[in-house]
């Protein structure tokens, strides 16, 4: 505010009311990763210290989600519009319990990843900017969750694009750089379908902020008109694409197991869940109409994503290649919930994304572990993993059962309400597709753990009597590997043993998009 | 005006697919270049068009004192032109540097990640 | 292209351009400029003199990577959004400190700082791509 124009009174523009530093949490993740990532960014030739900068950053932003997350249970959804400007104007940052808890969880995933990367990076590749790139990855991971204007979401979506491409291409290997191309141009293209959408939308009701579009979408007379169909369309093509839903998710099997594992492992938990959130967001909390409208386009592309992702799973030989596939297919189950709509299936969704966050990235760490000891990716060259080591085993044993969906772990619970939501609204067939995905992603994961671990050796030896495969030095001891798979696993077991808190945080996340009353109440009730 | 400008963007957009349908790795880049454009002009367009008209508010008033064109698209597709830009530099590089190294530029031979004949999986053991 | 008469040109040029871009990055304020289009003149004129002279020299010239330079941008442009926690206003808030150098009116703020942020952020990131290629062309 220059003081130099005395006379204006800022009052019809700007936010006067003081902002507590409590406020502040909302814009915390998002700036706390960008200060990190540039320090980090900084020093990069200062290998030695990269690891613990970035993990500084990473537990700082783990710490900063948590306050968040408690504050938004216990007020609200809170908003912050930038630079004190009134909403719709100035761009928001509006945390709900949706948002709230998906940027814990993935701050979460981070940190682990942070741990993880310490052992698998050598110092060329933190010199080459892991822990920048990865702390940059969170700051928009955390914005696209937090923000609460169209726009805005797309320039995270933006940032998080290229903090991924550099962490992509992370040791320039010809496999990487052939992945990162597809990747880049397919998900370029889905950007700018992202844009055209965002520019009618703009043109049609003059205002970005998501909760303004709401009211104003919500106050029409024929809310799924053709022009609003249409953006809507749009958005569920590029939303689609991030999302790698089915018949756009070329780039996601080509690209997603080129890079250094426990990059992998991060793309797979983050980046497809982002998508997956933006549409909830725009679909259930935007344009309500225009989804019941898709209703049946968006069952078509679930079932497709579910059934060709475990398919394609079921025909990789390479353990990165399959893991690709298990997470379309977990894509796909998401999407059932959000072509039912319920509150319950919507809640579903979100406590599945929780779960696929969680659970793909323990199953990548995991992959990078068995390659570690059993030195390949590829089943036919793994073997006698057990014998090795029967604490892994059990590990991945979880894991497996998790991403199949069988109790107790974490994947069953969403699984069940997703499949309780789609009979109760009449779609059999969706429900059938959701079992029939879990089916066949226990048989994939299963043929995994069997070959891998639990028969004796590799191909090419007799069972049983090969030595086990570990050679007797492999550093397993660095803990740097176990805590982060250790974290996760926790809290793949601890989601399916005690589900009251995700299904307490899915439920409000669900009723805040559905019902936006507190939302809009949020954004607008600042200052007025 | 407005719809001069709407029948251009509608060929940028003819052309950009047109070359994005294109096996050649530097052509589907040289589309995605134009798609970006053709994006941004339609979010320009969105915001009205009018000549030298600044959209400033003189100092007494709260609205504009005539029509103007609406400023906040142009910003978006300022924002929009520095980020399509910046992807794109980035692309070429990376378009590049996988010519170097794969040696082609032909997509349907870029099966580096993804080899032709992959074994299947085991069926037992 | 490493013609005598280019090579001569090239340093003044560039210095010339660098000089300029600064110029920009300061007027963007309230008139036309501000640091992305300073940014871009600075970096193309790394990239002039790296066609002239070579991309070694360029990178011995700057002494700091141009990544290293982006951090920093990315870093200062950030920060400039911080003091608004003090005023007990929110993120990005704009802070002003105005006073009077030698009969000059200056105004100081944070929007400054940020603006000088994505100068470095633009110099360092189309930098490091313009030299990028330039380094491939001649390998």
């Amino acid at each position: 505010m220059a003081g130099s124009y005395p006379s204006v009174d800022f009052s019809l523009a700007m936010n006067m009311t003081p902002v507590s530093a409590a406020d502040w949490l909302v814009a915390a993740p998002v700036a706390i990763s960008l200060v990190g990532g540039s320090f980090c960014l900084m020093l990069r030739k200062n290998t030695a210290s990269q690891a613990k900068l970035g993990m500084i950053f990473l537990t700082l932003l783990v710490l900063a989600n948590i306050g968040l997350l408690i504050r938004v249970l216990d007020k609200g959804v809170i908003t912050m519009v930038m630079g004190g400007w009134l909403p719709p104007f100035g761009i928001a940052f509006t945390a709900d319990a949706l948002g709230a808890t998906l940027s814990l969880i993935a701050s979460i995933v981070a940190f682990c990843a942070g741990l993880y990367g310490a052992v698998t990076f050598d110092s060329t590749g933190r010199r080459y900017g892991f822990y920048p790139f990865l702390v940059l990855l969170m700051a928009g991971v955390c914005g696209a969750f937090l923000t609460g204007d169209v726009f805005n979401l797309y320039v995270w979506f933006e940032v998080l694009l290229i903090s991924s491409y550099g962490l992509l291409i992370l040791g320039n290997e010809r496999p990487q750089l052939d992945g990162a191309v597809k990747y880049g141009v397919l998900n370029l293209v889905g950007t700018n379908l992202f844009l055209i959408g965002t520019g009618l939308l703009y043109g049609v009701f003059g205002t970005l902020n998501m909760a303004d579009i709401a009211v104003k979408v919500a106050e029409l007379d024929n809310p799924a008109s053709g022009t609003i169909a249409t953006i809507a369309a749009l958005y569920f093509l590029a939303f689609a694409m991030k999302a790698a839903a089915f018949p756009v998710n070329f780039w996601l099997p080509a690209s997603y197991h080129t890079p250094n594992i426990v990059v992998s492992a991060v793309f797979a938990g983050l980046l497809t869940k982002v998508g997956v959130y933006a549409l909830i967001r725009i679909f259930v909390l935007i344009l309500p109409a225009s989804r019941e409208y898709l209703a049946d386009v968006i069952a078509l592309v679930a079932m497709a994503t579910m059934i060709t992702g475990v398919l394609g799973a079921l025909a990789q030989t390479e353990v990165r290649r399959m893991l690709g596939f298990l997470v379309i297919a977990g894509i796909g189950s998401m999407l059932s919930g959000l072509a039912v709509g319920s509150t319950l299936a919507i809640s579903g969704a979100i406590f599945y994304a929780v779960h696929s966050i969680v659970v793909m990235t323990a199953l990548y760490m995991a992959a990078g572990v068995m390659q570690r000891m059993g030195g390949s990716f590829n089943m036919r060259e793994l073997g006698g993993l057990y014998a090795a080591s029967p604490a892994f085993a059990g590990v991945f044993l979880v894991l497996a059962f998790g991403v199949s969906g069988l109790p107790p772990f974490s994947g069953f619970w969403p699984k069940v309400m997703l499949v309780d939501a789609a009979l109760i609204d009449g779609r059999g067939w969706l429900a059938t597709a959701i079992l029939v995905s879990g089916f066949l992603t226990t048989l994939a994961v299963g043929r995994v753990w069997i070959f891998a671990f639990w028969r004796g050796g590799p191909e090419g030896t007799p069972d049983g009597t090969a030595a086990p495969a570990v050679p007797a030095s492999a550093d397993l001891g660095s803990s740097a590997m176990w805590v982060p798979i250790g974290i996760l696993t926790a809290l793949v077991v601890f989601f399916g043993l005690q589900p009251e808190w995700m299904l307490e945080l899915s439920a409000r996340g669900a009723s805040g998009v559905i019902e936006p009353v507190g939302y809009v109440r949020s954004v607008f009730g600042v200052g007025q | 005006m407005e719809t001069g400008l709407a029948i251009v963007i509608g060929l940028f957009f003819a052309v950009s697919v047109y070359l994005m349908l294109s096996k050649q790795l530097v052509r589907m880049l040289l589309g995605i270049a134009i798609l970006g454009n053709a994006v941004n002009m339609s979010i320009f367009l969105n915001g009205r068009l009018t000549r030298e008209v600044p959209p400033v508010i003189p100092a007494d008033l709260y609205v504009p004192a005539e029509v103007t064109a609406n400023p906040l698209p142009q910003a978006l597709v300022l924002t929009a032109i520095v980020i399509s830009f910046s992807f794109f530099a980035f692309l070429l590089v990376l378009a590049f540097r996988a010519y170097q190294e794969v040696g082609t530029d032909d997509v349907n031979e870029m099966r580096v990640a993804e080899p032709e004949n992959d074994p299947l999986p085991p069926q037992g053991y | 292209m490493r013609t005598v008469i280019f090579r001569t040109i090239a340093p003044y040029l560039s210095a010339l351009m660098v000089l300029y871009s600064i110029f920009v990055l300061l007027r963007g304020h309230n008139e036309p400029g501000g640091g992305f289009i300073g940014g871009l003149i600075a970096a193309s004129a790394l990239a002039i003199f790296g066609i002239a002279c070579g991309v070694a020299s360029v990178r011995r010239a700057m002494k700091i990577h141009p990544m290293s330079l982006a951090g920093f941008g990315l870093f200062i442009g950030t920060l400039s959004a911080i003091p608004a926690l003090f005023q007990k206003q929110a993120f990005m808030t704009s802070q002003w400190l105005e006073f009077r150098f030698f009969d000059v009116d200056v105004a100081l703020s944070t929007p400054l700082v940020f603006d000088i942020g994505v100068y470095f952020v633009v110099v360092g990131a189309i930098g490091s791509i313009a030299l990028a290629l330039e380094e491939r062309e001649s390998d």
